[in-house]
Order: structure tokens, then C-alpha cells, then sequence
């Protein structure tokens, strides 16, 4: 439809500085987590076993697909005895793109053996207050303006008590109703994480099929999205480590899939079976392009990265 | 049949028989939750607006309009006339139906008019039109590669941002969609 390019040169002059802050933040990133005792890791982009989750669609590649996340082959590191991992890496997701969405985007995760969720909360604080201060040398971060205090202990608020605060209904209603993804979007959302971050806790077992259930009380999973300026950075869980319990749980979100009419995944046997090993841990993802948002003060996800998939 | 993935601003749907036109639109997907897709969604016959978010599942028939090409002849108070090319029949669009396109219309120039029966409702202009430069700051040699813009004035009177090197009298190509810069047009 459009066959005519705009001047290029000048479009990706105006991203200078973007693109400088950006690759200093992915330098401050690595830096942290290198010093904290973590190691480094690559694994394969193109993958035979995904996640089967409802709403996450992956890209095939071949007879591989794009992976949708680097969650599965990183756990299979923390079963074989790696405590502490981080990667940057390529994820791939089909159909999602918008302001704050690329179907090709920069993944941060990390994960910790012998670690709850509550540990990566500290992680989180600790990570975005250095980055400020390698920055900028500042304590706090300007976002759409607001001035975002990054000292922690940051907020910590659960989905429940967020529904009481910010919703019109309650979490139940919600989830009978068929109606939690639009509250959030619509109501809770926007409203977390302006003055310092927040994290938003604690999630219906329906919603983290990776998760532990809390122990005392089945109908929620240690999951946490942390938050900032309203935008959702990261999600977190105190993972799953009962092998049985996952098959379950992965056959209940495959069930959806299919009914859904999604690309049909088969059963991630590698997984599972490294899953009997793996001790007990908590891991992270943590979106790199929205987080070079926070810090370059950008209004869509499209300013932070030289391309796009319609700029090529 | 559109799908909710095909949702995009401009996009024309219909809704209980009416023509729609998405006047805003967001995708939203929040942490591992379904996608949504929020609409601001503009009646193109009363003009009445209101929000409506749709999920994927969700499908939809395109607006039931007609397209006729026309070419712009006069402005008279708050009315545009508009001729078609073969009928040689003349119709008025009203300042609020011509909308941002009287920022780059020149006269004669062509463009799509929107019908539904045989009632106008709104103007397409082609995606890009070439517009000489009526007022624009001089070049100040050296001000090339950091990004930087200035104001620029073109025939009709809209005012945009331009590169430095945009000079007085020379001609440029402007999106109509967004109403931004593109090119400088070599004659």
C-alpha cells in the first residue's frame, strides 16, 4: 500500500539518543546481574517445546517454532544444578503489536534457585535503581511526567486488594463475568506504579499456570507483574516444581488452545521430565523495550527500537 | 468479513446496518491475559461516538459504502463542491465531513467520496500529495544529521515539520493519513 519511503536518514537520526540510553541501560542490565553472581546464557531461539499457554501464540519456523519466551530451556539449566541464570535474549509472539506491543521484542529473564518471588521483588528494586543511577545518577526516573521514585521497598499491592481499589467489581465478579483482562486494562493498569513502581501480586490459580499455589490458600499462584508509569515491565512467579501438577496444568491451557482453534502444541516431555530435578526456584521476565521506555522517557514502543517489522 | 486483528483506525465496520469508522483504536494485552482491542468508534451518519473493546474471537462486516471518484471545484462558506468525473453530478461535503483532508487539498485535485446510498459522508484523499512550500525558515548549512526539524508552511496553509533542509518554493510530499513529511519531490 505504501511504496514511499519516508527520508530514512532523518527518521533514524531523531533516535539517537533513544538508541544511545537504550544500549547504555542493556550494559547497566548485564552489569548487574554479572556482579550479583549470575551467569550469562544463550539458548536456541528456534525451539520444539512451548509453554502451552491460552493466550500466547507462537511463530513457526520450519519445523521449529520462534520461541515465545526462554522459560522452558532455562529451567532445564536450574534442574541440571545452575543456580543463578540470566539471558537477553529474541522472544517472537504472533499478532501482538500496539503502542506498547512488537511481535519481535527484547526479553530480559532471570532465575534464582532456592529463591521465592518476594526475592525477585528485591531483585527488581535493586535492578531499576542501578540502572538510574549508571544513567543518570539520579534516584528517580522521569516518565510522561511524572517524576518515578525507583528506592525501594516499592508498593506492593495484591490483584485482590487492586480490584477493591481501582475496579467497579470485585476479582470474583471478574473471573465469573469473563471480565479480568478488561478491568485490568481499563481500570488497573493505569493506575499502578506512578509515584514509585508497584507490584501487583498473588493471581487467581487460573492465571499462572507456571506458578506455585500459595500454601495457605490453593486459589492463588506466587505470581507477581511489576509495573511503571502504568506499564507492566515484568512478570514473576515462584515457579512449579511439581512435575504432576504442571502436566495438569499445561493439559487444562493445551485443552483452551485447541478449543480456541490455536496452533496445536505437543506435550513438552523435555521439560517436564528435567521438572522431577529442578529445586525449588523463582524466575522473571522482564520486557527490555518497555523498560528502555521507562528510561528514555518514551511515549511507544516503536521510539525505542531503530525498526520495526512495517519500518522494513 | 473483517476479524478483530484487521482493527485499525480508519477501519469501517458495520454495526445493526449503520456505517462505523474506528476513529481510535489501542491494542491491549495484559501480562500472559487475552488480547483486546479498544475502539473509539465514530456512527459516520449521525457522528455520534462511543468505545467498544473487542476480543479476537470477535468478527465483523465491513461498512456497506460506496466509493466514487471526484474532483474538488470550489469552496463556498462552510460547504465543499465536489464534481464526479463521469456523472458530471456536483455534491456538497460539509466542513466538518471534509475534516483534516482541507489541510492538503488543492483544486482539481481528485479523491475518493464516500457514499453511503446516496448520501456523502466523508472524503479520501489519495495517501500522498505533492505541495509547494509557501514559507519556510532558511536552511542554516551544517543542521542536516541531527534529527532536527522546523516549521514549514505549504500552499494550503497547513504548517508541519519539516527537515532543515527544506527550502521556500520547493515542493514536498505529505502523508495524508498522518498530515507528516515524507520526501522533498524532485521536479
Amino acid at each position: 500500500m505504501n511504496t514511499c519511503n519516508k527520508d530514512e536518514r532523518w527518521v533514524l537520526a531523531r533516535k539517537a539518543e533513544t538508541l544511545r540510553i537504550r544500549a547504555a541501560m542493556i550494559q547497566a542490565v548485564r552489569n548487574f546481574f554479572i556482579t550479583s553472581g549470575f551467569l550469562e546464557i544463550e539458548t536456541p531461539l528456534m525451539v520444539r517445546e512451548l509453554a502451552p499457554e491460552s493466550h500466547i501464540d507462537a511463530v513457526r519456523a520450519h519445523e521449529f517454532f520462534l520461541q515465545t519466551s526462554p522459560e522452558l530451556c532455562m529451567k532445564r539449566l536450574l534442574s541440571a544444578g545452575y543456580p543463578q541464570l540470566f539471558q537477553i535474549s529474541k522472544c517472537f509472539r504472533s499478532g501482538e503489536r500496539g503502542r506498547y506491543h512488537l511481535p519481535e521484542f527484547t526479553m530480559l529473564e532471570w532465575y534464582r534457585a532456592d529463591a521465592d518471588y518476594r526475592e525477585l521483588m528485591e531483585d527488581c528494586e535493586n535492578l531499576l535503581l542501578s540502572i538510574s543511577l549508571t544513567l543518570g545518577g539520579k534516584r528517580s526516573v522521569s516518565f510522561q511526567g511524572e517524576e518515578i521514585e525507583l528506592s525501594g521497598p516499592w508498593k506492593r499491592i495484591s490483584v485482590a486488594e487492586a480490584f477493591e481499589a481501582y475496579s467497579d467489581i470485585s476479582l470474583e465478579t471478574a473471573l465469573e463475568e469473563d471480565c479480568f483482562d478488561n478491568s485490568m486494562v481499563m481500570h488497573i493498569e493505569p493506575n499502578l506504579g506512578w509515584k514509585r513502581p508497584a507490584f501487583l501480586f498473588d493471581y487467581p490459580l487460573s492465571l499462572g499456570s507456571l506458578a506455585r499455589k500459595k500454601a495457605d490458600n490453593p486459589f492463588f499462584v506466587e505470581r507477581f507483574e511489576l509495573y511503571v508509569g502504568g506499564l507492566e515491565l515484568a512478570n514473576a512467579f515462584s515457579e512449579l516444581t511439581d512435575a504432576k501438577e504442571q502436566r495438569e496444568r499445561f493439559a487444562a491451557e493445551e485443552c483452551i488452545r485447541r478449543k480456541t482453534k490455536k496452533i496445536p502444541y505437543t506435550v513438552p516431555n523435555k521439560f517436564l521430565d528435567a521438572l522431577e530435578n529442578m529445586p525449588e526456584a523463582a524466575g522473571i521476565a522482564l520486557g527490555i523495550d518497555r523498560l528502555a521506555m521507562i528510561f528514555a522517557d518514551a511515549a511507544t514502543i516503536d521510539d525505542v527500537v531503530a525498526f520495526t517489522a512495517e519500518d522494513l | 468479513m473483517y476479524s478483530a486483528s484487521d482493527l485499525k483506525k480508519n477501519l469501517k465496520i458495520q454495526i445493526d446496518g449503520e456505517p462505523y469508522i474506528v476513529v481510535d483504536f489501542q491494542f491491549a494485552k495484559p501480562g500472559k491475559g487475552q488480547a483486546l482491542y479498544r475502539c473509539k468508534l465514530k456512527n459516520m451518519i449521525t457522528g455520534a461516538q462511543f468505545e467498544r473493546t473487542f476480543r479476537s474471537v470477535d468478527t465483523f462486516e465491513p461498512a456497506n459504502l460506496q466509493e466514487r471518484t471526484m474532483q474538488y471545484l470550489y469552496q463556498e462558506e462552510n460547504k465543499y463542491c465536489f464534481m464526479d468525473n463521469e456523472t458530471y453530478e456536483q455534491f456538497y461535503l460539509t466542513a466538518e465531513q471534509v475534516g483534516d483532508a482541507v489541510n492538503f487539498m488543492t483544486d482539481n485535485i481528485e479523491a475518493d467520496i464516500l457514499f453511503f446510498g446516496d448520501q456523502p459522508l466523508g472524503i479520501t484523499l489519495p495517501n500522498f500529495v505533492d505541495l509547494t512550500v509557501s514559507k519556510a525558515d532558511p536552511w542554516v548549512k551544517g543542521d542536516t544529521a541531527a534529527g532536527n526539524s522546523k516549521p514549514v508552511t505549504v500552499e494550503t496553509g497547513y504548517q508541519l515539520q519539516a527537515p532543515p533542509f527544506v527550502e521556500q518554493g520547493e515542493k514536498i510530499r505529505i502523508d495524508t493519513r498522518t498530515g507528516e513529511y515524507v520526501t522533498r519531490v524532485k521536479e
